[in-house]
């Protein structure tokens, strides 16, 4: 036990005597949380639509209104030439072009039938096509009121209609930075923990120091134990200071219990750190160490289903993430902060995550050999 | 001129006797492009719904079999009371509940009007509103299909056409942002370490004492690292034509060029967080933690740039990777030339140059 403190005092000197880490390990994460969240924002709104105008009739000017009127357009430009506008697209001033054709008007009222026409930038295809639905249903808007302007409608509906309504539940704004800023801060503390854990003892290799520790009594659970601590101090730390942001910054109070939370990270960051001490102790140099980590960490990171649902993914990479302890924390501090979920909710998440630490950590103190 | 080739070649050994490293350094970009263009995909598919049908008569059911046809949704649960709701919600099992209320088909029939409600899972407000935009989609189908026997008067069709990406493939956005991640954080990350390294070791001293100009000591740094770029940048543009069917609609010649100006410019950051972190840890917490959010968030193909506020939209225009991300979606994938990319290829040009200019002045020919 007196090992253990001493060689946790030791640890955290070293921590404490190197401002330039602390600074980094509180300003860095600290920083990232209040801006980036306000850059996370995926909804697809100001389409840049550029219009082609041949008709030039009151017709094709209402449309043109209503659609410079609607949230999710934004008129980039309104000539006569198709040729024009899909250089507005080319140059990327524009994602959208409208084409109303001559005698667009004349049609729709002498044969009750007219055509538009829509060439969309789809290289992010989810925009192009949300974008064309947006922009159909103002269309279809459009079209009734001309309707209504020629035909006296009766009083019941003539043909059968289908009322849509919806309810947006646990994030009823549709708050983006609800749904980002929890994500983030599990990033966050996820590449504190993992980083510097990796890179610890391998410094004490390529520095050398670690031939004075092969030589005294520590055993080898002592010395991960050690090394494990600190950090794991430092990434509740994190974890703390993050929440205090967000609430300042965002709002953001937890629905559910702050304990459930904690409980969660204390384990969770139980494993990050195992595999940050295992990776620390296949390598030799710091560079090895930041490297394999990194690597592993932005695999864990991209597939952990921050950016991108883990529904649409493929099967094999569904499968991948059941190993991926980040998906299983971004997912837990979802479901308690947006939606209120117990400790009880998240029982099988806690044990899985459990089960990684105890694994990766006994696997890391195996490895570690008191040898050159 | 000859001292200058054997520093050059000190690190190329360097580099190459490190088998581990050159692995990583080899196999990253491969991976995330393989990673990023098969899994990842902001696409919503497969979203997983249930259907709480308290009418269960036949124009529910034809509006649920159309549901279970679309490759958007998924139905996972059939649901028989209001408070079966929540719980379903709360244990993350379904995005969207879809309500028909009782006696639907007969108020549609009768009365002409009948309701459907859509509850939405917001936590994730993009794939709330997504699926309740798909979900309005088929329902709005299904009602023109009972209309169709009696053509309304005063229609206006529209006709739609995909430029660019008639498949509407994910990758086409990807690959062009993946290439601009990845040849940053590994440009940046190789050389933030490289000087640092001689520092932390106490080789600097050695270099300091040679002949040897701070000028030469840098770009010998960064040759045999432009060189491994290059054979990244080969693989990525590899996998993205063979692998992942991303054309290459532009001159090869000119994305090839950019692609290099770019690693400059991440190589040359690399190098200035090089000069000015005083350990190896610094350097790559600057390196990795500082610039992999960053990078992507700021770059535009995760987030659009004109969401962001205007202050945000002003600061990304700092980070090389949004500039980049440009030049290839215009060059790759629309097919454009230099005239419509030379800006983005001169704020590149310039950015390298003044990272360059900075770290020469931050080397110090000193030690402290």
């Amino acid at each position: 036990m007196r090992t253990l403190r001493i060689l946790l005092e030791k640890e955290f000197r070293q921590i404490f005597r190197n401002p330039a880490i602390l600074r980094l390990i509180f300003m860095m994460p600290s920083i990232q949380l209040i801006v980036l969240p306000l850059a996370a924002d995926y909804e697809v709104k100001n389409i840049k639509i550029a219009v082609v105008d041949q008709d030039h009739s009151t017709y094709s000017r209402q449309l043109v209104n209503k659609i410079s009127a609607s949230k999710y357009f934004d008129l980039a430009s309104y000539t006569s030439s198709y040729n024009e506008a899909l250089e507005e697209v080319e140059k990327d001033r524009a994602d959208l072009v409208l084409q109303i054709p001559a005698n667009f008007e004349k049609d729709i009222v002498k044969h009750d039938e007219s055509s538009l026409f829509m060439a969309l930038n789809a290289i992010n295809g989810v925009k192009a096509n949300l974008g064309g639905v947006y922009l159909r249903n103002i269309i279809n808007d459009f079209n009734n009121d001309i309707r209504l302007d020629w035909i006296q409608m009766p009083r019941f509906n003539p043909q059968p209609m289908i009322q849509v309504s919806t309810i947006n539940w646990f994030n009823p704004l549709l708050n983006y930075q609800y749904f980002m800023v929890p994500g983030i801060l599990v990033i966050l503390v996820t590449m504190v923990g993992s980083f510097l854990s990796a890179l610890n003892i391998v410094r004490e290799k390529e520095v050398g120091t670690i031939e004075q520790i092969n030589v005294t009594p520590i055993r080898k659970h002592q010395f991960i134990l050690g090394k494990l601590i600190p950090f794991w101090v430092l990434g509740i730390v994190v974890l703390t200071i993050g929440m205090i942001l967000a609430r300042l910054f965002y709002g953001i109070v937890p629905d559910g219990s702050l304990l459930t939370i904690y409980l969660f990270a204390v384990i969770y960051l139980l494993s990050v750190l195992g595999l940050g001490l295992l990776i620390s102790t296949y390598t030799e140099t710091q560079q090895q160490a930041m490297l394999i980590s990194f690597f592993m960490m932005m695999i864990f990171i991209l597939l952990g289903g921050l950016y991108t649902s883990i529904d649409s993914m493929p099967a094999w990479a569904q499968t991948f993430t059941k190993f991926n302890p980040v998906s299983y924390f971004i997912e837990v501090m979802r479901m308690v902060v947006l939606k209120g979920s117990s400790l009880y909710d998240i029982r099988y998440h806690l044990l899985i995550v459990a089960a990684f630490g105890v694994f990766l950590n006994t696997w890391a103190v195996i490895n570690y050999r008191k040898r050159t | 001129m000859k001292q200058f080739f054997y520093f050059i070649q000190k690190e190329f050994y360097h580099l190459l006797r490190d088998r581990r490293t050159l692995f990583i350094l080899f196999g990253m970009p491969v991976t995330q492009i393989l990673i990023f263009g098969f899994a990842l995909t902001n696409e919503v598919k497969n979203s997983r719904i249930a259907i709480l049908d308290l009418s269960k008569d036949e124009a529910t059911r034809a509006i649920i079999h159309e549901l279970e046809a679309s490759r958007y949704f998924d139905i996972v649960d059939n649901l028989n009371s209001y408070p079966e709701l929540e719980p379903a919600f709360q244990e993350g099992k379904i995005r969207l509940a879809i309500v028909f209320p009782e006696q639907f088909q007969q108020n549609l029939l009768h009365t002409n009007s009948a309701r459907i409600q859509l509850v939405a899972d917001a936590t994730d407000p993009n794939v709330a509103n997504t699926l309740t935009t798909y979900a309005q989609a088929i329902i709005m189908d299904y009602q023109n299909s009972m209309r169709e026997t009696n053509e309304l008067p005063y229609r206006i069709n529209t006709e739609f056409r995909m430029l660019y990406n008639p498949q509407l493939k994910g990758s086409y956005n990807f690959v062009p942002g993946v290439m601009a991640m990845v040849l940053m954080l590994v440009g940046a990350m190789m050389t933030s370490i490289s000087i640092v390294r001689e520092k932390e070791l106490g080789t600097m001293e050695v270099i300091l004492v040679s002949p040897i100009v701070p000028m030469r000591v840098i770009v010998a740094k960064m040759i045999p690292y432009l060189l491994l770029s290059m054979v990244n940048i080969g693989s990525i543009l590899l996998l993205s034509v063979y692998v992942l069917d991303v054309p290459i609609q532009g001159s090869l010649w000119l994305l090839v060029f950019e692609c290099l100006l770019f690693t400059l410019t991440a190589l040359s950051l690399g190098l200035l967080i090089s000069s000015i972190s005083g350990s190896q840890q610094v350097a790559m917490l600057i390196s990795l933690m500082g610039l992999f959010l960053p990078t992507v968030m700021f770059s535009g193909f995760m987030f659009p740039v004109e969401n962001m506020p205007v202050p945000l939209q002003v600061i990304s225009n700092a980070v090389p990777a949004k500039w980049f991300y440009y030049i290839v979606k215009d060059v790759m994938i629309k097919g454009t030339g230099l005239e419509t990319v030379w800006i983005e290829t001169l704020v590149l040009a310039g950015m390298c140059f003044v990272l360059l200019t900075v770290s020469l002045k931050k080397f110090k020919v000193r030690l402290e």
